[in-house]
């Protein structure tokens, strides 16, 4: 048994370019872009053949047949075939759950390397078969007698061939996670305009680091493809200013498809190990993922918006780590929607939630915009549910190692569910 | 990219068809694979005056597993089988009236020849000497090596050696070179060698084996077969292209088990960067093979600035930039090393559209000859490779008639392949290629052009 725990080091990242749906990647599969996004990370770092501890990913959106999704992309990558893996999914808290859990292995002396990563495609989504047509076919699949197999078959109607498509719906409120950031807009009253500004911000520092080459090392081309499908450049106030609303109701509508994030196809993957092995391997630390905090909210029945839970996961994180919100030099905070970031920043502005939903004496404060998603985020780069929590950790952990040894980063990830994920990194 | 004609020339059918129109008929090529002898049959080695090369290199040829046969006689009478090469000592030559004794030996020798057979000549070099009649003399064989190369058919090569006093111990590795498959597409060339100092023998499989090399433009064509090539030989490969090229960049690492780096050699800290990351990671490096180019074609008077400067930035001033940040970074580049510049037979013979292209190229070669002498003093080297038509995705996009009428302007009349580039620089590169040094070795099957 170890002793103690030590700290898991980030030791680099990989992605592929993040695609819009039914773009690029429209006849790649989970497995494909995950398989493809190891043999990046494979590349980068030299590890063709070699085992890693465990591979750790998932995907949000996953056909049946995928049961296996990471360990069947490890056996198609260049990694040994004597890597284990596992599956996991937590909305799109996926990716940086994945980091949590190879990331503790290490620390608790379990595991001396692991990769941690995720992948969605909301192209080639799963379909599933119509209920009634499902429980027809599974009555001829137990029948027993030509006769029986017969009758089972003469039960199938046309009516059942319409499928099933998954949606982007809450399953116990049957609205869409657009829906549900709009009334937490509207109840933090978030303007369209500062919703507006932070996505302009977005592309424009996003498109900014590919000019200047930050993600040369972090992301690998894939089927054409070599920057984000979704980056716009030369996005605007005034471009933005003339979309119409989507989500909300009436004339207090503010989110439109410019501030909430498309959907997206894509993939990243973490390589995590111990500070030992990544010298034995001649191999960089980046960063050390230093802690880590999960929450959810009663947004069904509690009067919580849906996305709100890492409001209340950064406290208790901040407490166990003795820092304040002000003890940061960067923020990733994912840009589900433009008006989730804002809703949250605006809650920890607020010594009413603060006191009432947090229980503080205090509010936690703001937090510098000029630290906040510094090299774009999701609205920018798109957002492939599991895939959005090993693009931030990657991105995070290079900007801290550019900026020097003793940087503290937070993530904060919101999911569907009412769930949150976020996490300290520190250079 | 297979040469449709070559084959149609070596089929049955087309044998008698290419003979009786007296169409070129290119041969198929010998060509290196691990674990082939250096060559598939016996060697004669012979001289023309008193030369001081002859024992030496019986000696290399045994040890590397050759039988050495005795001279062809005057009626083509020999004592076994047809020979796989044919060697020529002439550092003996006097005067001109000794290069009849060449003569003596070469024609029947010849005769017995076998197909992708080798003729190499072994001499001084011209400058060497203050006798006229000696420098006229050693001058010659330049002219019988290059015309004797125009001579052979079925893929036989003849090429020179320049051996200058007291650098014989460098002869070596350009001898098994030039024997063996690794240079079926280098023909009438002129290589110097000079005296340095010599590592103790590496293994003949693995030459490169405990070598990091990096190579730039590896994603694809030529750059990815040279990335093939120097792990098969044993290097770890630090393969270097543009972020775009990332895709096929990450499949060409991976293939080669080495590492790959997507990098923009043209930015403005890509070589603190490289060497950094070339210090970090893997402890400095031993092989640098500067491949990355492009074209950008123009006539000069229609050609914008942008087109100018690319090619300039690219194919120039980045190996230039690397070269200088490599050397300015400590630990970055092995006292040892090997430094392989990628010019082009346009650099050398000049090209119509190409204004920028051949310059930068012959801007490689310049660049090479004036850092020479300081990597000869760290007991490094640096050399320039210069293909000529070599077939890629690049040549498979042009028109038919100028693809095949490009690659058949050589005595080996057809075009190179990738690895026949490769394997130069792989052969650059290995240690015991000390004494080969500030060159430029073509590899263009003895084109027409620039010759």
């Amino acid at each position: 048994m170890a002793p103690q725990t030590r700290k898991a080091a980030i030791v680099g990242g990989n992605r592929i370019p993040f695609a819009r749906s039914n773009g690029a990647y429209a006849r790649a599969s989970n497995q494909d872009m995950l398989t493809a996004t190891l043999d990046g990370l494979v590349a980068r770092f030299g590890l063709q053949g070699q085992q890693v501890g465990e591979v750790v990913a998932g995907a949000v959106l996953k056909h049946a047949r995928d049961f296996n999704l990471t360990r069947e992309s490890v056996l198609g990558s260049r990694l040994s075939a004597a890597t284990p893996a596992y599956d996991v999914q937590q909305a799109c808290g996926t990716g940086l759950e994945a980091a949590v859990l190879v990331a503790n292995k290490i620390a608790l002396g379990q595991l001396e390397s692991g990769i941690a990563g995720g992948v969605d495609t909301t192209s080639d989504a799963p379909m599933a078969l119509n209920e009634d047509m499902r429980r027809a076919l599974l009555a001829v699949n137990s029948a027993k007698t030509l006769q029986q197999r017969l009758k089972a078959l003469s039960g199938i109607r046309p009516g059942q061939l319409v499928p099933e498509v998954p949606r982007n719906a809450e399953p116990r409120t049957g609205l869409a996670m657009g829906d549900h950031a709009a009334i937490t807009a509207a109840e933090w009253e978030i303007g369209r305009e500062e919703q507006d500004e932070l996505t302009v911000r977005s592309h424009q520092a996003l498109a900014a680091a590919y000019d200047r080459g930050f993600f040369d090392d972090l992301v690998t081309p894939f089927l054409g493809l070599t920057r984000d499908q979704n980056l716009r450049p030369d996005s605007s106030l005034e471009k933005l200013a003339r979309l119409k609303p989507v989500f909300g109701q009436g004339a207090d509508a503010t989110m439109t498809a410019g501030n909430s994030t498309p959907l997206t196809d894509g993939a990243s993957a973490v390589l995590l190990a111990s500070d030992e092995w990544a010298a034995e391997h001649d191999l960089p630390v980046l960063a050390h993922l230093v802690d880590a905090q999960t929450a959810a909210v009663d947004y069904v029945h509690g009067g919580e918006g849906l996305l709100m839970a890492p409001a209340y996961a950064v406290p208790v994180l901040l407490a166990r780590n003795e820092l304040t919100l002000q003890d940061f030099d960067f923020y990733e905070v994912h840009e589900a929607f433009a008006s989730t970031v804002l809703a949250t920043m605006k809650a920890w502005e607020d010594p009413a939630f603060c006191k009432d939903k947090l229980g503080l004496d205090a509010p936690l404060g703001s937090i510098d915009r000029a630290k906040l998603n510094v090299h774009g985020s999701s609205l920018a780069a798109g957002h492939p549910f599991a895939a959005t929590g090993g693009r931030i950790i990657a991105t995070l952990a290079k900007a801290l190692h550019e900026a020097g040894p003793g940087k503290r980063g937070l993530i904060s990830i919101c999911a569907a569910g009412g769930q949150g994920v976020v996490a300290i990194l520190e250079s | 990219m297979s040469d449709w004609y070559r084959d149609f020339a070596n089929s049955g059918f087309g044998t008698t068809i290419t003979k009786q129109l007296g169409l070129p008929r290119p041969a198929q090529l010998r060509r290196y694979e691990p674990g082939q002898p250096l060559l598939p049959g016996p060697a004669v080695v012979g001289s023309a005056g008193e030369g001081r090369l002859r024992d030496e290199v019986t000696g290399l040829l045994r040890d590397a597993g050759v039988t050495v046969v005795s001279p062809v006689a005057a009626d083509g009478s020999t004592d076994g089988e047809r020979l796989a090469a044919v060697l020529l000592d002439a550092t003996g030559l006097t005067g001109p009236a000794d290069l009849a004794a060449a003569h003596d030996f070469l024609a029947p020798a010849l005769k017995r020849l076998r197909p992708s057979g080798r003729v190499l000549v072994l001499a001084d070099p011209p400058t060497g000497t203050s006798s006229p009649a000696q420098a006229a003399a050693r001058q010659a064989l330049e002219g019988l090596v290059r015309s004797l190369a125009k001579e052979l058919r079925s893929g036989s090569t003849a090429n020179l050696v320049h051996v200058p006093l007291g650098a014989e111990g460098s002869l070596a590795s350009p001898l098994r070179f030039f024997l063996s498959g690794r240079s079926a597409y280098v023909d009438g060339q002129v290589l110097a060698v000079t005296a340095a100092e010599l590592p103790s023998a590496a293994d003949a499989e693995q030459p490169l084996a405990g070598k990091v090399a990096v190579v730039t433009g590896a994603a694809r064509g030529i750059g990815a077969a040279i990335a093939r090539v120097l792990a098969r030989d044993g290097a770890h490969v630090v393969a270097v292209d543009v972020p775009a090229a990332g895709e096929q960049l990450a499949q060409v690492a991976n293939e080669v088990g080495g590492t790959a780096v997507a990098l923009d050699i043209t930015g403005d800290d890509a070589g603190p960067r490289l060497a950094a990351q070339l210090v970090a990671r893997h402890g400095g490096v031993d092989v640098v093979v500067h491949n990355a180019g492009i074209t950008r074609d123009k006539l000069l008077v229609n050609m914008d600035a942008a087109r100018w400067n690319s090619v300039m930035a690219v194919n120039l001033q980045a190996q230039l930039d690397l070269t200088q940040a490599l050397l300015a970074t400590d630990g970055a580049l092995k006292p040892d090393a090997r430094v392989v510049c990628v010019s082009s037979q346009s650099g050398i013979a000049g090209n119509r559209g190409q204004t920028n292209y051949a310059a930068s190229k012959a801007g490689v070669i310049g660049m090479v000859r004036s850092w020479a002498p300081e990597f000869a003093e760290r007991g490094a080297t640096i050399n320039a490779v210069a293909p000529g038509f070599i077939v890629t995705e690049m040549t498979a996009k042009m028109p038919l008639g100028t693809r095949e009428v490009g690659s058949r302007l050589n005595s080996l009349q057809q075009g190179g392949l990738p690895v026949d580039v490769a394997e130069t620089i792989a052969w650059l590169a290995q240690p015991g290629s000390a004494g080969v040094n500030g060159q430029v070795v073509r590899v263009c099957g003895q084109s027409l052009l620039g010759a």
